[in-house]
């Protein structure tokens, strides 16, 4: 990644813990997003994939922080907006125009007694965003025009669209105040296959035209690697790799981007067939109760004892590209990674 | 396909919901056959009449649903002839289901154990407490799951959401049916325990020689798992064949161009997607002609007067569009001028 290109929003050490139902002498917490660092530079979208009650969810909202951060430092363009140690902690509606989210439940996110115009139209209020009602009308019909609505959808309650059409209308009430930011919240999966694509044409085209920058929420590798300039990996709370998306799909350094990649179905019957799969065993521990060390390894195939103490750091092993795992420590470059590679092709 | 081999087979089924806004016809006249030890993947959108379609063979269907035409048979007997007694048996020994979600398919308040063994006695009176119980662990140990005695005094909620579809799978398995239909079993886990699923699935399906009605929209499961596949659009089944053939050599516009829909993990560089204009058409005012001609780029004049029948295009590969008829057609309106 070029040093020229400006860091948008940048996550340094960013915790959010939930608390939980534990005992008197006891705080327990769910470690939902556990000390991850990444930074989203301007225009690229990044992706960020992982399994459910990974804590892709939660890091995006920490990061707009509609959720209050438990510890970290989060800088938007420059100026740090939330900082634990320093004691910062921005007002943020001025920030709000800046990053918007688009949410996974296109029905539920849309209040069912609200126009489409008064949903849209409500985020040009409070950011007092237009002088009279006339202008108001007009940006809400331009903005129904941008998503491929009709106008004369405005007068509509969202119950009368189908899920795409919902979908559509949330973006539109994201792209009403103009943002440079947006968390794209699994926008697509609640969506049938043949709508899917349109809305993902439709982010990509808004992306060139508004170069918007996007953080790209989602559990289909697939669709992220499409969509995303990067991708990050997540794996219970913690961001175990991190590279440029062709780089990460064809090159996985990290066990458990290996292992959910060969996990994705192909369509393709042939290619079925011949590829090999590397299965995991059993499921996802319980972040209430995470693993010591590095917390992939209980499923982790190359598990050795330094794992179950350590929690491997997130580092550069290619230009661009991060992994955290003590494997690649120990063998250092990104060589190794695809020997490995080639030795689980012959089990 | 020679008679003998024929475990399924649908001709011409219909069904319709009777809803206050007027009939919606949800499965419009399907046919299939499905042989023994195959494995068929009914792909579609929702709303495409998939699950209703499945849930008409096991006798499930809910009200305001009705068949209201063609036939079911399974090996020679007639489905729809059947009293509700003569279905209750017939479900679970000769076929059994999988659901979308285990959660809300498992009893909260009784045990593994408790559901697995009942399912056991409900279909043989004889069957001691002990030989079920035994039979119940095996049939946990079958589908992966380990330590099978705890598990079986464990409650649904103790269970993870992968081990709950195993435990669904076990049960649907216990009797030994001849038929799985399968709905959407994969749909709400994660990748890598659908991986490990389909995986369990598969083994399961060489070793019991169960035949499988594998219902998905997810167009990488079916062709990770199936034999043939039946596309769905509106009802109506628009594309059959091979997978190879459905996946190398599609036919139909809207299997064509479901395909190129997709984004793929495979491919080496990143195209833009070519995305299906338009919605899926409402049910309850379905077009005169072809169900997908409002949204299919080489829509014909025919094809929103009539709907198009099947052509062969290939062995066991059928397709219907009027696409397939094209010369035809424009001999016909040779001779009309």
């Amino acid at each position: 990644m070029s040093e020229e290109r400006k860091k948008l929003v940048e996550v340094t050490g960013l915790k959010k813990y939930f608390p939980v139902k534990g005992n008197l002498f006891e705080k327990k917490y769910v470690q939902a997003v556990e000390s991850v660092s990444l930074s989203i530079y301007k225009g690229e979208t990044l992706g960020l994939v992982g399994e459910s009650g990974c804590g892709k969810t939660t890091l995006g909202r920490t990061i707009i922080r509609l959720y209050e951060p438990t510890d970290g430092r989060i800088v938007y363009d420059g100026t740090p907006i939330y900082d634990k140690k320093e004691k910062i902690s921005v007002r943020m509606l001025p920030y709000r125009r800046k990053m918007q989210i688009i949410f996974q439940d296109p029905s539920g996110s849309l209040d069912p007694r609200m126009t489409v115009g008064e949903i849209i139209g409500e985020s040009l209020d409070i950011h007092k965003l237009t002088s009279s009602k006339a202008e108001r009308t007009d940006r809400i019909r331009q903005l129904l025009e941008e998503v491929g609505l009709n106008t004369e959808h405005a007068n509509r309650f969202p119950h009368e669209f189908s899920g795409g059409q919902q979908q559509r209308v949330g973006i539109a009430r994201a792209l009403a105040v103009e943002p440079e930011f947006i968390v794209c919240d699994e926008p697509i999966s609640a969506l049938d296959v043949s709508i899917q694509s349109q809305v993902v044409n439709m982010l990509e085209d808004l992306q060139a035209s508004k170069g918007l920058t996007y953080l790209f929420i989602a559990h289909d590798v697939s669709v992220v690697r499409h969509i995303s300039d990067r991708i990050g990996v997540m794996y219970l709370g913690c961001l175990v790799e991190l590279a440029e998306s062709y780089e990460l799909c064809s090159h996985p350094i990290h066990p458990y981007t290996q292992t959910l990649l060969s996990a994705v179905p192909l369509p393709d019957p042939e290619k079925n067939k011949t590829r090999t799969r590397l299965l995991l065993e059993g499921d996802i521990p319980s972040p209430i109760n995470p693993p010591t060390g590095c917390r992939f390894h209980t499923r982790c195939p190359y598990a050795m004892p330094r794992c179950k103490e350590e929690m491997p750091e997130l580092k550069e092993y290619a230009p661009g590209h991060f992994g955290a795992c003590h494997l690649l420590e120990q063998n250092g470059s990104h060589n190794t990674s695809t020997s490995h590679n080639n030795k689980e092709d012959k089990e | 396909m020679e008679e003998n081999k024929t475990l399924l087979k649908i001709e011409d089924l219909k069904v319709s919901f009777f809803t206050p806004a007027g009939e919606v016809k949800a499965v419009d006249g399907i046919s299939y056959t499905l042989g023994y030890n195959e494995v068929m993947g009914i792909v579609g959108e929702s709303g495409s009449g998939k699950s209703v379609e499945a849930y008409s063979i096991i006798g499930l269907l809910q009200n305001p649903g009705k068949v209201i035409g063609g036939s079911i048979e399974f090996e020679g007997e007639d489905l729809l002839a059947f009293t509700p007694e003569q279905m209750r048996l017939f479900r679970g020994n000769k076929v059994s289901m999988i659901f979308q979600n285990p959660m809300t398919c498992l009893n909260p308040v009784y045990t593994i154990g408790n559901q697995l063994t009942e399912v056991l006695n409900c279909h043989d009176n004889n069957i001691s407490k002990k030989e079920a119980y035994d039979r119940a662990v095996e049939m946990l140990k079958l589908v992966g799951i380990n330590n099978p005695e705890k598990r079986m005094k464990q409650y649904p909620h103790e269970l993870s959401g992968g081990m709950r579809q195993r435990a669904m799978i076990a049960m649907a398995l216990i009797c030994s049916p001849k038929l799985l239909i399968a709905d959407e079993p994969t749909t709400a886990l994660d990748v890598t325990i659908q991986a490990q699923i389909l995986e369990l699935m598969k083994d399961l399906q060489k070793k019991e020689n169960t035949s499988i009605i594998f219902i998905t929209h997810n167009l990488g499961v079916v062709a990770e798992i199936c034999d043939r596949v039946s596309v769905m659009y509106a009802g109506r089944i628009v594309e059959q064949g091979t997978v190879n053939e459905i996946f190398y050599n599609p036919q139909h516009p809207y299997t064509k161009k479901l395909l190129a829909s997709i984004p793929r993990l495979d491919e080496e560089t990143v195209e833009r997607l070519v995305p299906i204009e338009g919605t899926p058409i409402d049910l309850l005012n379905p077009p005169q002609g072809c169900n997908f001609g409002p949204r299919c780029s080489d829509c014909m004049k025919i094809c929103l007067r009539k709907k198009p029948p099947f052509a062969e295009v290939g062995e066991g590969h059928i397709s219907a569009c009027w696409l397939h008829f094209k010369d035809m057609i424009e001999k016909e309106a040779e001779k009309d001028e």
